[in-house]
């Protein structure tokens, strides 16, 4: 029998300061504010960085072990599911646009939260700040790959998956989430975990990736289940740091809480407006339902989010300025959505559809005071008409907001039947907004907006077409143009799904008759 | 300057007059959301205002079931939100319209598919 050795081993807390703490750097021949220039200039004063305390300790070595595990076991689900063929099993081929959606508009997303994350480490002269944040920059990479891999199986039967990359760059809904992180990471450090650690992954995400994953695991698609909660159980870290970010904000100066209020109304109402695609996905593009996007809100945002703000009351936050609206908003929001991508189903890289009569009705128990008054009946008309075979395509292109780059179908607070126009002038210029929020957002820093890439006027600037385009050439069509630039493959990307390829391919794989022939 | 930033900020504008062919125009039309958002159109400023209702908006509108019963007589304008009285026979530069400028149009009695605004 060995001799027992007692080995040191540092507890938690220790092993946690061994490995974070002292890793610093205290220039010496240039000035410490030249090296960091970025911690100060947007007036956010930390007096004491070593306050901030990462609440899982986690250190560079568990972490490895962590992830490491997580990934083996996320990998194995993805290899089993494309070895069963699992896309077969999910419940309809109308499910796969909620994916392709995601790929196209959310996993970027991951890409530039991890660049703004990398960003950020550098430049915090904070050392427990910095490490978290460097964590959180590859868990960012690791979701963008998992999220692309896991989707890449899909990708061999169903169209609409192969480009996600280049359309992030060009095609016009995407400018949504686009616009909301390139907003987020040209902002100061400070206002970036705002944004996106507290008011996007704390107050806002819960939305996405919880009941959306559900819906996922209801409609029989197990591998996008698996990366969901592999990614979810990093997004509780980083909601537990967003949180300590923001009370280490208010606690480090007084000062500091005007500053916060105003990103915090901001980042509300930024991610909310970028929240409307979820909430088009969780009621029309789910074939079988999990709850609605207004049960969902009324949970993650009015229960959770209002608890929240109710703690956060004695730093002197208050909840923020458009919560109320948003609050208005969660029996408008999805049909307003659904209805747009159905006009412009067209330039979409995805399928839209009218739903079935018991989807309706399903619509109408969530959604009694509104969707049989306002919703219903103009998706009946659309019905009738796709049968007579005069599909509705709007073809003319939308105004949009100039702060959240949405087409302007948002209505009045109190009046859904009529459009919010909003507008300001500046400079010379005006520039027009979907909401007061929108719009205060503008006036607040209108030298930022004004340089939005508004996708129809890039379009109508000449801006969208491939190079050699001549737009005076007789019988020019510009969509056909636009749609080229954009690589989509008008015919398979596009259109209604009646008729769509997806639709008759997964009809033969599983030898179902095709819908409308059905005894 | 407003933005806080960490040197001088200071960029042009994407959307000037200057960027784009003609002027844009942006049109909604009230009670009616089927189309989904108000259309954002490049129009010539020597174009009658009147071309409007015979040249363009059939384009836009014209698959909806209350088009073609507009009464263009009864037709009530607003630029800006603000009520407002177009001559139809002058264009739309004469008319004081300029780059992204936006009107609406109300059409009384008319209240869309179903009465449902949409």
């Amino acid at each position: 029998m060995d001799t027992r050795v007692t080995k040191k081993k540092l507890g938690l807390k220790d092993r946690y300061a061994a490995m974070t703490r002292g890793l610093g750097w205290e220039t010496s021949y240039q000035p410490m504010d030249k090296v960091f220039p970025y911690d100060k200039y947007e007036g956010i004063k930390i007096h004491d960085w070593d306050q901030w305390q990462d609440p899982f300790r986690l250190t560079m070595d568990a972490y490895w072990k962590y992830q490491g595990e997580k990934e083996k076991k996320l990998y194995a689900v993805i290899e089993a599911f494309a070895q069963n063929n699992g896309q077969l099993g999910v419940s309809d081929a109308r499910y796969i646009n909620a994916l392709k959606l995601f790929l196209q508009g959310v996993t970027p997303l991951e890409y530039y939260a991890h660049r703004g994350f990398a960003h950020v480490g550098r430049q915090f002269t904070g050392e427990g700040a910095r490490v978290a944040a460097q964590m959180q920059s590859i868990d960012e990479l690791r979701h963008y790959q998992t999220e692309t891999h896991a989707l890449s199986h899909y990708n061999k039967y169903f169209n609409g998956l192969h480009n996600a990359h280049h359309w992030f760059d060009r095609v016009w809904y995407l400018s949504v989430p686009k616009s909301f992180f390139e907003d987020a990471i040209t902002g100061g450090p400070f206002e970036f975990l705002v944004a996106v650690s507290f008011s996007f992954e704390y107050v806002l995400t819960n939305l996405l990736f919880v009941p959306f994953m559900s819906g996922a695991a209801h409609n029989g698609d197990m591998s996008t289940v698996t990366f969901g909660f592999s990614a979810q159980s990093d997004e509780s870290r980083h909601m537990t740091l967003g949180i300590e970010c923001i009370k280490f904000l208010l606690e480090q100066d007084p000062a500091n809480v005007p500053i916060v209020q105003k990103w915090i109304d901001k980042w509300f109402w930024r991610g909310y407006r970028l929240l409307t695609l979820v909430a088009m996905m969780q009621d029309y593009m789910l074939p079988k339902r999990v709850m609605s996007w207004k049960e969902a809100w009324e949970m993650y945002a009015e229960q959770n989010g209002g608890a929240l703000f109710k703690d956060l009351a004695r730093y002197g936050i208050r909840e923020p300025k458009g919560w109320k609206d948003a609050c208005e908003g969660k029996d408008h929001i999805s049909h307003q959505a659904w209805n747009t991508f159905y006009n412009y189903s067209a330039a979409a890289a995805f399928h839209t559809w009218v739903p079935t009569d018991e989807e309706m009705d399903w619509l109408a128990e969530k959604y009694p005071t509104t969707f049989n008054q306002l919703y219903r009946p103009r998706l009946e008309h659309y019905r009738t008409q796709q049968q007579a075979g005069k599909r509705f395509y709007s073809k003319t292109l939308p105004m949009l907001c100039n702060v959240c780059q949405v087409p302007m179908f948002f209505t009045e607070p109190g009046d859904a039947a009529t459009i919010c126009y909003r507008e300001s002038d500046w400079r010379g210029n005006q520039h027009h907004f979907c909401s007061d929020h929108c719009k205060e957002i503008f006036d607040d820093e209108p030298e930022k907006y004004v340089q939005s890439w508004l996708p129809v006027h890039q379009i109508y600037q000449g801006n969208c077409f491939d190079p050699g385009t001549d737009p005076t050439v007789e019988g020019f069509d510009p969509l056909a143009a636009v749609l080229k630039h954009y690589q989509i493959n008008v015919g398979a990307d596009n259109f209604d799904f009646e008729g769509s390829q997806d639709q008759k391919n997964f009809a033969a794989w599983r030898g179902d008759a095709p819908r409308g022939e059905q005894a | 300057m407003s933005v806080v930033a960490i040197g001088a900020y200071d960029f042009p504008a994407k959307d000037v007059r200057e960027n784009f062919p003609a002027p844009l125009l942006y049109i909604g039309w009230d009670d009616h959301l089927m189309v989904c958002s108000p259309v954002c159109l490049p129009l010539p400023p020597d174009m009658p205002f009147g071309a409007l209702s015979t040249a363009v908006l059939p384009g836009v509108y014209g698959e909806h079931p209350d088009f073609e019963k507009i009464d263009w007589a009864q037709v009530e304008w607003l630029k800006s939100g603000r009520p407002w009285a177009p001559d139809p026979a002058k264009s739309l530069a004469e008319n004081g319209l300029t780059h992204k400028n936006v009107i609406r149009f109300r059409t009384p009695g008319l209240t869309g598919i179903g009465g449902s605004h949409s």
